[in-house]
């Protein structure tokens, strides 16, 4: 049981992190510059497909992953500065409306490229097998791995938002915006820089997952609402909060999934408990959600 | 002069007109199939099945002019209800094939009935659809949906399993999968698992199974589902300790490419087997690997066979294709060589037919295929256990 929970808890971290690459993009790009972006899960599904692709053309999912990730961090900046800079004095309306727009010419466009079948690539050999953890539980190397990537991201974002220039800047942007401006902030550069990063973000996401799930059109609508749940969670422009946020969404997440079914075992009626426990177990992060916005609503890290 | 000028061009019109008065209407059929996003696989070999019976019947069903019109339902309920409207409304198809989803199937169904347009399935029903809810204008030449599953349930109590763990997606098609399995599996049920269709990452009901440790896990997943969830078992190191059994659709020429050597000696049951000695089948694995450079699956051959079944069918009719009676009839009654060498329509319009079970091994060229494991089926000249529920079936 204990090596169950360890399990689990494992699979929600892992979830968590990759979550929370998604989140601190959005959070930031609605936080600093109060932009709704639907846009976000289009460059992860485009990412994912360049890493793909780089890597089969390389032979090198390193290769594939650098050159994937600077090549959507290059699309999100000129996507930034042509089209979406225009917006942010825009209603929300308008944004979701742009920027959906944008996810619908994304889809159509990867379609075109790489065609409607999902592609499935596989993960370097050296990261495909397991490993014993404890006794005689193996895990997946592949998903220690993007724990481990998803820790030291998670850390380098720390050092870049607390200790540097340019977070300062973020971080000026993020409290006031107009005051960082007047100030003598370059503002425009932070957004751009910081749509480029949230760009990379998501490409590093969608490179990792991409050997574990399927790379596929539209991948990014559906992890992009659970981007949103976390961002939400956080509290907006936090990426602390992304951090909390996405770790606790992907434990309660796997964990709900394992207990939930256990707990409803007794039940009478086995098609009941089970159909039950699938419903109850996909709704407990939104339920999470709730719960968190009732104690505090503007998020666990938002002032 | 001005009279027989007269006459010239009467009988010029008069000529015009005749073939077009002749001509007989085009036989239309519409394929509403998941054409786009990750559960495309299904309906696209059925499709490119089709296409090539259609194909080798010189591009016409029965000799007759063919119209085939395609929508895409995005494996929704209802977007497929929006393409039906329009193929049955705008395009004025007479059948309509191709769906790949059970849930896809029951939204069309009613309003298609109603319509008085055929519904012939080219994949696995529901069993509303062969019992209670059976229909004059529904054929299901293909399989009902936990037809395969009950084999798979069969052999695993031949096999001598004693525990198993049944996973299969929380939708209609994937309960009818898990009841049919346990309906014919005699051991211990060692627990259950029941994912999100179309989801991909299977990590926690990888870590329920390591708990429940059991014998032999079936799994009733199909397209990306059944090649992540074999994938990360693998990777997780299970595949060590617990066999694998599945039904035909989960390994098949669509997954097997992408599984690769993880798929290996995974025992499976189905309808069709690539290696059916037929002649019949024998040419549409050729000429299919041939036409789409990639080898036939199941669902290419189920396209396969709708194609030959309505071009029996539109044949039998003798031009009276039109007339619900005539084509119903013709039908139920459509004599053709099956790509399953043995089957034919029970009284509720369902399939009966023989249930094989398979292997999947590496052939001499080291691609993975499936390689009948005996010639006598799992199940032999099977309707299906909803035939009574049938009211067609009681007439």
């Amino acid at each position: 049981m204990l090596v169950f929970l360890f399990e689990q808890l494992l699979n929600g971290v892992q979830f968590g992190l990759m979550l929370f690459l998604l989140a601190a993009g959005l959070t930031l790009v609605f936080g600093i510059m109060n932009m709704i972006n639907l846009a976000h899960g289009s460059l992860y599904m485009i990412g994912a497909y360049l890493v793909a692709t780089l890597t089969l053309k390389t032979d090198s999912f390193l290769f594939g992953l650098i050159g994937g990730v600077a090549l959507t961090a290059a699309i999100g900046v000129v996507l930034e500065m042509s089209l979406l800079r225009r917006l942010y004095d825009k209603d929300h309306l308008t944004q979701v409306l742009v920027t959906f727009g944008i996810i619908l010419i994304a889809n159509q466009a990867v379609q075109e490229i790489w065609g409607a079948q999902p592609i499935m690539t596989s993960m370097p050999p050296s990261l495909s097998e397991s490993v014993p953890l404890v006794g005689s539980f193996d895990y997946p190397v592949f998903r220690l791995f993007i724990i481990v990537v998803g820790l030291l991201i998670a850390a380098l974002l720390a050092l870049l938002i607390t200790k540097t220039r340019v977070g300062m800047w973020i971080r000026a942007g993020a409290a006031d915006r107009e005051m960082a401006r007047a100030m003598g902030a370059n503002i425009n550069l932070v957004f751009s820089l910081v749509f480029g990063l949230g760009a990379a973000l998501c490409a590093i996401a969608g490179g990792l997952l991409g050997p574990l799930l399927s790379i596929n059109v539209g991948m990014g609508e559906s992890i992009l609402i659970l981007a949103f749940v976390v961002v939400v969670i956080g509290g907006i422009g936090s990426v602390q909060g992304a951090l909390a946020g996405a770790v606790l969404v992907g434990v309660v997440d796997a964990l709900g999934r394992a207990l939930i079914p256990m707990a409803l075992r007794s039940l009478p009626d086995q098609g009941l408990a089970d159909s039950l426990a699938s419903t109850l177990s996909a709704v407990s992060i939104y339920l999470l959600m709730a719960l968190v916005l009732y104690w505090r609503p503007q998020g666990l890290f938002s002032r | 002069m001005l009279q027989a000028k007269r006459w010239i061009a009467f009988t010029a019109v008069a000529l015009s007109c005749t073939p077009a008065a002749q001509a007989a209407d085009p036989i239309k059929i519409g394929f509403i199939g998941s054409l786009t996003g990750p559960l495309s696989t299904l309906s696209t070999d059925m499709k490119d099945g089709f296409n090539l019976a259609l194909k080798h019947k010189g591009g016409k069903l029965g000799g007759v002019d063919t119209v085939v019109a395609y929508g895409d339902d995005q494996a929704n309920p209802d977007t497929g209800k929006q393409v039906y409207e329009r193929m049955a409304k705008s395009e004025n198809v007479d059948i309509i094939t191709g769906m790949a989803f059970t849930n896809v199937m029951l939204a069309v169904a009613p309003t298609a009935f109603k319509d008085k347009i055929f519904f012939v399935n080219s994949n696995a029903g529901p069993k509303e659809l062969a019992g209670a809810s059976c229909n004059y204008y529904y054929f299901n030449p293909t399989w009902h949906t936990s037809a395969l599953s009950e084999a798979a349930g069969r052999f695993a109590t031949q096999k001598g399993y004693k525990r198993i763990f049944v996973i299969a997606p929380n939708y209609q098609a994937g309960r009818e999968h898990a009841e049919g399995f346990e309906k014919e599996y005699k051991g211990e049920i060692a627990g259950r698992a029941r994912n999100k269709v179309g989801q991909l990452d299977f990590s926690v009901e990888i870590g329920q199974i390591r708990a429940a440790n059991p014998d032999a896990v079936f799994f009733a997943l199909w397209g990306p589902m059944a090649i992540n969830f074999v994938k990360q078992f693998n990777q997780a190191g299970l595949n060590k300790k617990i066999d694998l059994v599945t039904a035909g659709f989960a390994v098949d020429a669509d997954t097997l490419p992408a599984l690769g050597d993880a798929a290996v000696g995974i025992y499976n049951t189905s309808q069709w087997s690539p290696d059916l000695p037929n002649a019949v089948n024998r040419k549409f694995v050729e000429d299919f690997e041939k036409e789409f450079k990639r080898p036939a699956s199941s669902y290419a051959s189920q396209g396969y066979e709708v194609g030959l079944l309505l071009d029996a069918a539109v044949r039998d009719s003798k031009g009276k294709y039109k007339d619900d009676k005539v084509l119903h009839d013709a039908i139920m009654s459509a004599k053709y060589e099956s790509v399953r060498s043995y089957f034919k329509f029970s009284a509720n319009q369902n399939a009966t037919q023989n249930i094989y079970l398979r292997q999947v091994v590496k052939n001499e060229k080291g691609n993975l295929t499936n390689k009948t494991v005996s010639s006598t089926p799992v199940y032999a000249d099977q309707s299906d256990p909803y035939v009574g529920e049938c009211k067609l079936a009681a007439k």
